[in-house]
């Protein structure tokens, strides 16, 4: 046997470029023979070799030279963890199904403590009920995920009884496990979501296990799932998205068939699901989108593909990501509005025509007397998109903002104070006396409108508004109906012609001031704390035909008049539709921090600055605090940094013409596609935030820290091959696996530590060196 | 009109650039100086000058926002601190200069538009910077597009289009800072343009260094003049991020080479930029050294650094706070308004206004006036003393005291019960012994937030201090609200039970401080309103000083003030409204900021082309069908990139601001917009019109739509220049849109 010494040589790295001839080398007695290969052998070659044995010796063997610019993918050469990997053809189930029963253990145990109502439960649990109870709500999300705790809640036998009015109130008899377990199932299949995702994007086994381990094990993410929330739900269909789209991606070499279309359509479905439960689901869809967008440019590019496959390519495309998304979230609405079909506490927020459809709603089945007379009762409704009712108190408007009159502003809530009396401009008499006949209102009648409890008439003047300052001001003037010229409204109808009739809730009105000329409108700014946050009303000089200046009449009492029972104006459902988002938005960005209050910023959340009190907060209550398992968001924190510098020095290498092996080329690749699709996804549920007016949460991180832990898996994965590869195969095997090893080690140790943060502390607090929580408060912002 | 002649013209030295070596050998030759006069370059400054300058000190009257820099100027001129949230203070130290050249005094009352001018304001040096950038826009412009590669003939063009631009004119007639921006921006994007031709035959050669350097430094200075100016520095640094990584990949170029490549534009692109911006700040802050309107918006710290203010109380305050120091207590946060701990012989009510009960105790409250009632006497609860002992013993972090009003002498106290506003928050309270089963919870620890180790002693003025009740951990904080007429308006003050994190309204700085000398309450009395003496002075280093200046700068929010002349950035494409500058109260004569239409919509339709052809192309090439040669298209990107780059990245971001917002921040978006115009008109004359007919019937409609241009220019000169006065039937005339708000006044 040739040898070229005794001390062991190491292989060169692979990067080297010169070919070597295979030889053997005896590295001394009882030591096993390593075969010495250059680049062109690849590591992987080396040691299966090396597992087989010495061949005999003098056996020279090269891997026949590729012909440069080979079309077909060359397939991949094995490596140096191709043991681990040769797992993934044969026992893909066993790890998976490992991973995910882990997942579900480490969800539902201890799932029924504690046995009160915890944080956001008090409104989710709520929203629950609702749909149980059908009565109608607003929140500022879309309906599904509170649909779908209300029908886990229904099919687990909960009744909807329950009042979730604070965190802390005790559920006694009622059955919450159901909607809490059906949150903590959709937050265990995150776990094998992201086992999956990993594992096809990155075609390694290690690399899945540790981004299943990281999620497995983070007090965050366990806390998170354990109650009822959105969020759990959120995430499942945003991962399912993620998920999908990644499975269709990795079916572009059979596009057109069964999977590819399954796959495809999925992804459709999950990304209705996640804007279906909040509206941050919009990132998820943006990633897909841009995933798709930069998909169909590479399609572009192959002109092997005709354009009529490219049109078919483009067509599925909308088809499944575009139209069935927009079906199902529509159809979401549908079920919704069908389900909540009774009068509840979200109705002042909406138009009168959307009210008249909710039974109990004193606008469903209305019977008022059809057209206004003088001498009724009524109350004026804004036509803009949730505009409020015309309403004025005992107020004055502060000094400084305009004549200090009474304040008039629209209010969204039913009240007393929304009722106004029609008078006729030039008599004060009673109308409601019966001697007097019924005198109807006329289109371009000249009317007075008189509060009915302040008894102070509807006025503008020249001063500016209160926020619109290029408007008039409107006050409440006068004592017992008697003010000015100042008071004189005209009242017309859009589209009638002078001397008809005025009809409630169909007659879109609009009032025009008799001395400037100005028309009556609903400006939507918020006044300040002085007006009771009311939205402010206008007289806009402008004469413009927007619905911020039309009116229509919703109630209407006058004893005189017969009541006729009007098939109102039934809205249709895009109007609806429609309707409900705009109170949405508005609702969202109302959302605002009050000042000198303490918020969550964005950049407190990747270093876990600060959590959550879930429950609890005495030494003797039971303590539940969302805080991510701190050794897992450093170490993902940490590999962030870690991506981005290696992708810089991978592209940096390759855009010097550096010469890579084919080994290093597949590293890369990885590293910049798969991984770049994940940091894409961090980048964008997280940057977004900083730019958010509204008030913010630790929680609202979670999604971005699933895309977080999916790139650390990745990330540290590559960076471990490299090493592994740029050793000798022995060495570099060992490297991986201890590797990997210490990380998941160290991730199950510091969950060990840190458990009782989610699954309940009992006792002093960690400032208290009895607790079981001493030494681990390692920052001073924690509260535990 | 000769020095502008000589500064744009192009010299070239003979024999001038040998080796050093050789130094004398020219004398052997003769010195040929060879001057060449770009004439167009020379014609356009000159009618640019002429259009910006002619009657510049009209109206001598305050026109628009000149009342709001003007008062800027003053303080300059008076040498007085001011805070200015609307930018960064390079743009008022330009005013400010004109001011100077112009020998203003400061004293002007800028409190009116529309107020006549006294003598002693040089309006015309005041409006002269912003004019003279004005009208270097000009010339700056032509050179940009010859820069880009294009004709002459496209370049005059876009030189003429900005000269004839109303708004622009306006905006730069007066003494407002967007001319000077604009001026800036353009000037940047010349000399990267300059630079990167020149990187592709000599590198590193003074001219090189010449233009990189001026791209950083005109870079800074549009930043120093409005943060807008930041959006063109980010679209150049995204241009030059894409050059340079081109230049990586160019593998004839060595690695050392590449490198030193890189960091010559790190050097100029970011290091000297940020240097630059550090300087404004400097000379700002070295200017500006008298204590003003704006102090209480500082820290106590910074305040001391002011000559007069708070300087003058402080100088000479002992340093570290004793048991027996007497201090006022600041709130760090110090919103919505400045204030300081307060308390007063008057009790909360027994009960609020809803219903809930009080503790009925003395009132704490947050002050915003200096007042006797603001002193409190630091006391050690193990002692009865109340003046500082000899030698006096300093307070450290985490030591306990009790904190005693010093006109009342009653403790600061705090106990389980809801404070007046906040009911999740505890009270707080000057201790009354209403003998009831509600013991005295008087003692706090305090904790120095800002401290170097964990015995730092407690100092005025520089230690920020936390108060932590010891009995319920609740910490002293300001909550913001303030109080109904009981508490006569002033703010509230509660103790935060679950203190999430630390925020600043829970930190307090002392700021008036002594050493307490008297036992007895009554000279104590006096000792209290009596003044402090003084001595020292408080040096905070510079960078200190522009940390907490900048900070304030961004964070500083104004009450959302509705304007009347405020639009959304909508209305601007379409210039749906406009803004009334001034208006003289007799004549009629008026001053409108209004564009040219016909720029506007030409700008508008020229982006729309650029854009629907770009994304043809693109979409073609991607399927290998070229329609214009390679080189074509490397200029239309070019081109395009910068121009409807900078039209983006000057717009797309108001959409997102929630200020109140007006027509002419779209000026400088317009501007690069309008660089576009000839751009897309000399693409479409080279590459779609292919026959000569056609070429010629472009150019004949070329003609006819400058012509236009011009006559609209004309047109609306009166209400540009404010002269000459129009008759109500004229100005009806000039309502071309509805929206237009002219001020026509009623016969």
């Amino acid at each position: 046997m040739p040898c070229e010494g005794t001390r062991l040589r190491f292989p060169p790295c692979p990067t080297a470029r010169t070919p070597f001839p295979l030889v053997l080398c005896a590295v001394g007695p009882g030591r096993r023979r390593l075969p010495r290969v250059g680049a062109r052998m690849t590591l992987a070659a080396r040691c299966r070799q090396a597992e087989s044995g010495p061949r005999c010796g003098g056996l020279r063997q090269r891997r026949p030279r590729r012909p440069a610019g080979e079309p077909s993918r060359p397939s991949p050469p094995p490596r140096a963890w191709a043991p681990l990997e040769a797992r993934v053809g044969v026992g893909v189930w066993a790890p998976l199904a490992s991973v995910t029963l882990l997942s579900f253990a480490s969800r539902f145990y201890r799932l029924s403590e504690p046995p009160h109502v915890c944080w956001d439960e008090t409104h989710f649990g709520k929203m629950g009920s609702y749909y149980i109870n059908r009565t109608f709500f607003f929140d500022v999300h879309p309906p599904l995920g509170k649909m779908l705790i209300g029908l886990a809640g229904y099919l687990s036998g909960y009744d909807g009884t329950f009042p979730f009015q604070k965190p802390g109130d005790r559920y006694e008899h009622h059955n919450y496990i159901g909607m809490r377990g059906f949150c903590a199932f959709l937050g265990s299949c995150l776990v094998p979501f992201c086992y999956l995702t990993v594992l096809e994007l990155s075609k390694s086994l290690s690399a899945a296990l540790l981004a299943a381990s990281i999620l497995i094990f983070d007090t965050g993410c366990i806390t998170l799932s354990q109650y009822i929330l959105l969020d759990p739900i959120l995430m499942f269909f945003l991962m399912g998205a993620v998920l999908s789209m990644v499975k269709y991606n990795s079916c572009a070499d059979r596009p057109f068939s069964t999977p590819w279309w399954f796959w495809l359509s999925l992804t459709g479905v999950n990304l209705a699901g996640a804007i279906g439960v909040k509206f941050v689901g919009l990132f998820v869809v943006l990633l897909v989108g841009l995933n798709t967008v930069y998909d169909l440019w590479e399609l572009l590019g192959d002109l092997s593909l005709s354009l009529v496959a490219l049109g078919k390519h483009l067509l599925a495309r909308v088809f499944c990501l575009i139209l069935l998304p927009l079906a199902l979230y529509t159809a979401q609405f549908a079920v919704h509005f069908a389900v909540l079909n009774k009068s509840g506490p979200g109705d002042g927020f909406f138009s009168s025509a959307f009210q008249s459809r909710l039974i109990g709603n004193n606008l469903h089945n209305v019977s008022v007397p059809e057209h206004l007379a003088y001498g009724s009762v009524i109350t004026m409704k804004n036509l803009r998109m949730a505009g409020g009712y015309l309403h004025s108190h005992w107020h004055l408007y502060p000094e400084g903002v305009g004549a200090r009159q009474q304040q008039v502003t629209a209010y969204l809530h039913k009240d007393l104070n929304n009722l106004w009396v029609i008078k006729k401009h030039d008599s004060n008499t009673d109308h409601l006396d019966p001697s007097h006949s019924v005198e109807f209102v006329r289109h371009g009648d000249v009317i007075r409108l008189e509060h009915k409890e302040t008894s102070r008439n509807l006025h503008s003047h020249q001063q500016e508004a209160p926020m619109t300052r290029k408007h008039f001001q409107v006050t409440g003037y006068g004592i017992n109906g008697t003010g000015d010229a100042n008071d004189f409204w005209r009242i017309e109808v859009v589209g009638r012609k002078a001397g008809k009739r005025i009809k409630v809730l169909r007659s879109q009105i609009r009032l025009t001031h008799l001395a400037t000329g100005c028309i009556l409108g609903s400006s939507g700014k918020t006044l300040p704390k002085w007006g009771w946050e009311q939205v402010e009303v206008t007289c806009t000089p402008y004469v413009k035909e927007t619905p911020n200046a039309l009116w229509n009449v919703e109630d209407h009492i006058n004893p005189k008049l017969p009541n006729i029972s009007l098939d109102v104006l039934k809205p249709s459902f895009p109007e609806i539709l429609l309707e409900s988002h705009m109170v949405m938005i508005r609702g969202n960005s109302g959302l605002k921090p009050k000042e000198n209050e303490v918020t969550s910023k964005p950049w407190h959340w990747p270093i876990n600055y600060q959590g959550l009190r879930f429950s609890g907060v005495n030494e003797t209550d039971y303590r539940v605090y969302l805080l991510g398992n701190p050794v897992v968001w450093w170490l993902n924190l940490v590999t962030i940094g870690l991506y981005l510098l290696m992708v810089t020095c991978a592209i940096v290498a390759m855009k010097r013409g550096v010469q890579l092996t084919a080994e290093l080329k597949e590293l890369f690749e990885v590293l910049l596609h798969s991984g770049g699709k994940i940091m894409l996804g961090w980048l964008l549920h997280y940057l977004p935030f900083f730019m958010m007016g509204r008030v913010l949460y630790f929680h609202h991180y979670f999604p971005a820290m699933l895309f977080s832990s999916m790139l650390t898996g990745i990330t540290w994965d590559t960076l471990l091959k490299f090493f592994a590869g740029c050793l000798s195969c022995f060495v570099g095997r060992r490297v991986y696996t201890y590797g990997m090893l210490a990380l998941m080690l160290l991730i199950v140790y510091s969950f060990y530590l840190f458990h009782p943060l989610s699954y309940g502390m009992v006792g002093p607090m960690a400032s208290d060196p009895n607790s079981p929580m001493t030494g681990l408060r390692w920052l001073e912002s924690w509260e535990f | 009109m000769v020095t502008a002649a000589v500064f744009f013209s192009h010299f070239a030295f003979r024999g001038l650039n040998k080796p050093l070596c050789r130094m004398l050998e020219f004398l052997k030759q003769p010195v040929v100086v060879t001057a060449e006069i770009n004439v167009n370059l020379v014609a356009l400054t000159v009618m640019g000058l002429v259009n910006r300058l002619w009657a510049l000190s009209y109206p001598r009257a305050v026109v628009f926002d000149e009342v709001y820099y003007g008062q800027f100027v003053s303080l300059y001129m008076k040498r007085i601190f001011f805070v200015d949230d609307s930018g960064p203070p390079f743009g008022h130290m330009l005013l400010a200069f004109g001011g100077y050249l112009g020998g203003f005094d400061g004293n002007f009352l800028w409190n009116r538009i529309g107020a006549e001018y006294s003598m002693n304001v040089p309006v015309w040096s005041l409006r002269l910077l912003p004019a003279l950038s004005g009208a270097l826009c000009v010339p700056l412009a032509y050179q940009i597009l010859v820069e880009l590669h294009f004709s002459h003939c496209a370049a005059f063009g876009a030189a003429l289009l900005i000269l004839f631009e109303n708004s622009l004119i306006t905006q730069s007639r007066l003494m407002l800072l967007e001319s000077v921006l604009i001026f800036f921006v353009l000037l940047a994007i010349l000399s990267y343009l300059k630079f990167y031709n020149l990187q592709k035959c000599s590198p590193f050669t003074a001219g090189w260094w010449f233009w990189l350097l001026l791209t950083g430094v005109a870079c800074s200075c549009a930043v120093g003049v409005k943060y807008m100016g930041l959006f063109t520095y980010m679209l150049l640094l995204a241009i030059a991020g894409v050059h340079s990584w081109h230049l990586i990949g160019d593998q004839t170029l060595s690695n050392v080479s590449v490198l030193c490549h890189l960091l010559a534009r790190g050097l100029a692109l970011v290091v000297i930029p940020v240097a630059m911006y550090l300087s404004f700040f400097y000379v700002h802050l070295t200017l500006l050294y008298r204590s003003g309107p704006h102090d209480q918006i500082m820290t106590s710290a910074f305040q001391a650094s002011l000559e007069g203010g708070l300087a003058r109380i402080t100088q000479g305050q002992p340093l570290e706070v004793a048991y027996g120091s007497q201090i006022t207590l600041r709130n760090v946060l110090g919103k919505p308004m400045p204030c300081w701990l307060h308390s007063h012989k008057n009790t909360y009510p027994i009960r609020y206004e809803n219903g809930r009960g009080s503790s009925h105790q003395q009132q704490v409250t947050c002050y915003p006036f200096k007042d006797v009632n603001n002193w409190w006497i630091v006391k050690d609860p193990g002692m009865q003393q109340l003046v500082v002992s000899n030698p006096p013993r300093p307070v450290r972090h985490g030591h306990i005291v009790q904190l005693v009003h010093g006109i009342t002498t009653r403790y600061l106290n705090t106990h389980d019960v809801a404070a007046p506003l906040s009911p999740h928050s505890q009270e707080i309270s000057c201790y009354v012994d209403y003998n009831i089963s509600m013991p005295a919870q008087s003692l706090w620890r305090v904790e120095i937030v800002n401290r170097e180790s964990d015995t730092d002693v407690w100092k005025t003025i520089l230690s920020e201090v936390r108060f932590v009740h010891v009995n319920t951990s609740a910490v002293l904080k300001l909550s913001g609200a303030s109080l109904p007429e009981w508490g006569y308006r002033q703010l509230e003050i509660i103790g935060e039970k679950l203190s999430k994190g630390y925020h600043q309204s829970m930190l307090w700085n002392v700021e008036e401080h002594r050493y307490g000398k008297s036992q007895e309450q009554k000279e104590r009395e006096v000792e209290l309103h009596s003044p402090t003496q003084a001595d020292i002075s408080k040096n905070l280093s510079f960078m200190a000083r522009f940390t907490e200046l900048q900070w304030k700068i961004l964070t500083l929010k104004n009450e959302d003030t509705e304007h009347k002349y405020s639009s959304s950035p909508l209305d601007w494409i379409t210039m749906d409204t406009n803004i009334a500058y001034w208006f003289h109260p007799i004549s009629g004569a008026q001053i409108h900021l209004i564009g040219n239409v016909l720029t506007w919509a030409s700008a508008n339709v020229a982006t729309l082309v650029y854009v629907c052809l770009f994304l043809w192309y693109l979409l073609r090439r991607r399927r290998k069908i070229c329609d214009i040669p390679e080189d074509a298209w490397g200029l239309w990107v070019s081109a395009g990139g910068l121009c409807v780059g900078g039209w983006a990245v000057n717009y797309l971001p108001f959409f997102m601001m929630e200020k109140t917002l007006f027509l002419y921040h779209y000026l400088p978006a317009l501007t690069f917009q309008i660089l576009l115009i000839p751009v897309v008109l000399q693409h479409l004359t080279d590459h779609l019109c292919r026959s000569q007919l056609r070429k010629s019937v472009f150019s004949a409609l070329m003609v006819a739509w400058f012509s236009s241009i011009y006559l609209v220019y004309r047109t609306f000169s009166p209400l540009t220049y404010g002269e000459p006065t129009l008759s109500a039937a004229e100005l009806r005339a000039l309502r071309w849109k509805e929206s237009w708000d002219i001020l026509i006044r009623k016969q």
